[in-house]
């Protein structure tokens, strides 16, 4: 999807904690990457200071196949964030496993929202919504 | 922790109107809902040494706990603000108790108030940025969360419900049985917000989507109101003006921060908690009277009913129906109406409402639960992340 520069995109933006922000730098780059640990190779999202499995410090961002499935989804009828109105609606939400085992929360879009189901394969696909953010979402894969 | 059981007693309930209540501040419903636990209680206000809050998160202070206590003329020697979410109401009996049992205090009052009905801030068109919107207090995920159109409560709750779905076949349906439940319950309650409105299966399947597979009616109500208990030793209780109910048991388990690293959304903290609280109790499923289960959404209730073993997990959308969870069924569910359609004030009148059940005749006779002697209360918050049990009886051993 291209840059939308000429209007003003006023749905939420992530705001990025430290923590956090080498995902949105790798997203705008259109490689996608996740904390894994050195140590022990689990991956660790939400972001984290720590990996959960072992505690070690040694976190990489590591960039991910962006290929998964649909962990959990769900269609938003309703407009219950700021500049959501009723055109926005019905959209998509859901939970994506990707195949590193990592989940995350993103729209899947490129298909009615009432044909996303749990399990089906999707891709990652880069969303230029401002000239400084990209949000990752998916769209359906062949699996 | 096991020596604690039956050691405390909840000794004195108060509760506010609930409701739409503009014009009534959030510290006035604190204060007035102290007041009258500790009347209830048959307790003068000097004699209070302890007090719990859980700050309004539409209006976050500092010190709150401090601020209630001192609005009402009590100098606690221990005050707390505590922040388990919906969790909290239920963890503070167990903060209470063991803050007692430490010597810290003698007399603790745990209260709960919002006007989440008229002050809460509703989404604002044009306001683009996610933490201003979340009035300033974090979620902690909201960076990977509110960007996609997903609000918190109801997004991991539909996400919950999705894969309950998927996982055992439970249906809209199943979940429609737990709204009319409830709201059978809210309409024997004068004291209810939906006292007067009545809700049938064919209702709640006709209502709209919110987040599909969540409707209207599976969702919580907004309300301003507040609740609170009094918590003292079960001596000091023996003598106060009001039949004691015991603490028997209690647990907390916080199992994940967010779903998106939750190892499964079908089985919540709700499984380690009451264990715990069961295990204190000595008392298991069979034994209780009734439950008052947090009710966020339908699925909630669901969900942490398997959870406490009244049945084993993927069977909680046959166990809610045929009026099983009703008043006069085998397990009365949120016999005050709940979350649902009493009020949403996080869980604190599930607990007096425990506590009205097991004095007998403090609720209207359709009401009560025949010669209720032990119940559960469960609290869940968070990111359906957080929990608190608690078993409460009238009998001290
Ligand atoms: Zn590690």
């Amino acid at each position: 999807m291209s840059t939308q520069s000429q209007y003003k995109y006023t749905k939420p933006l992530p705001e990025m904690d430290p923590e956090d922000r080498p995902y949105w730098q790798s997203a705008k780059e259109h490689a996608l990457k996740v904390q894994r640990c050195d140590d022990c190779g689990a991956w660790n999202f939400p972001p984290r200071p720590l990996c959960r499995k072992c505690q070690s410090a040694k976190l990489i961002w590591t960039k991910v196949s962006g290929r998964g499935h649909v962990y959990s989804s769900t269609t938003q009828h309703h407009p219950i964030l700021p500049s959501y109105t009723k055109d926005d609606l019905p959209y998509n939400v859901s939970i994506v496993e990707l195949e590193e085992g990592v989940r995350v929360i993103s729209n899947v879009v490129g298909c009615p929202p009432d044909q996303v189901k749990i399990g089906m394969p999707v891709e990652i696909v880069y969303d230029d919504v401002t000239d400084q953010v990209t949000l990752p979402k998916y769209k359906p894969r062949a699996n | 922790m096991g020596n604690l059981r039956g050691k405390y007693a909840i000794v004195g309930v108060g509760e506010t109107k609930v409701g739409k209540l503009p014009g009534i501040g959030t510290l006035t419903l604190h204060v007035e809902a102290c007041k009258k636990a500790i009347d209830d209680a048959g307790l003068k206000v000097s004699e209070i040494d302890g007090l719990l809050t859980n700050q309004p998160l539409h209006d976050p202070f500092r010190t709150y706990s401090v601020v209630v206590a001192h609005s009402m003329g009590i100098k606690p020697d221990y005050s707390l603000d505590l922040g388990l979410g919906g969790a909290t109401p239920v963890a503070m009996a167990q903060h209470a108790a063991m803050a007692i049992d430490a010597g810290l205090a003698t007399a603790v009052v745990c209260v709960h108030a919002r006007n989440q009905a008229s002050l809460h801030l509703l989404p604002k068109q044009g306001m683009g940025v996610t933490r201003a919107y979340h009035g300033g207090v974090r979620d902690g995920c909201e960076d990977f969360e509110d960007p996609y159109g997903v609000m918190s409560g109801p997004g991991h709750h539909s996400f919950a419900a999705a894969r309950h779905m998927h996982e055992f076949g439970t249906t809209s349906k199943q979940l429609g049985a737990v709204a009319v439940a409830t709201r059978k319950h809210a309409n024997m309650n004068p004291s209810a917000t939906m006292y007067s409105k009545k809700l049938t299966l064919e209702d709640h399947q006709k209502s709209r989507m919110i987040i599909e597979p969540l409707r209207l009616p599976d969702c919580s109500l907004m309300s301003d109101g507040g609740a609170a208990f009094v918590v003292t030793s079960a001596e000091r209780a023996r003598n106060l003006k009001k039949k004691p109910v015991y603490i028997m048991g209690m647990g907390n388990h916080q199992p994940f921060a967010s779903v998106m690293d939750a190892e499964t959304l079908t089985t919540l903290g709700g499984a380690v908690s009451s264990k715990m609280a069961y295990k204190m109790a000595g008392l298991g499923p069979k034994d209780m009277d009734f439950a008052q289960i947090y009710d966020c959404f339908t699925i909630t209730t669901l969900i942490t009913l398997e959870d406490y073993g009244f049945c084993k997990k993927g069977e909680g959308g046959a166990f809610v129906e045929g009026g099983r969870i009703e008043i006069g069924g085998e397990l009365p569910v949120n016999t005050h109406g709940g979350l649902l359609s009493h009020a949403h004030l996080e869980g604190m009148t599930h607990v007096t409402e425990a506590v009205k059940q097991l004095r007998g005749g403090d609720v209207e006779p359709e009401r009560q639960v025949k010669d209720a002697e032990v119940g559960v209360v469960s609290g869940h918050g968070g990111y359906a992340s957080t929990h608190a049990s608690l078993v409460l009886s009238n009998r001290p051993s």
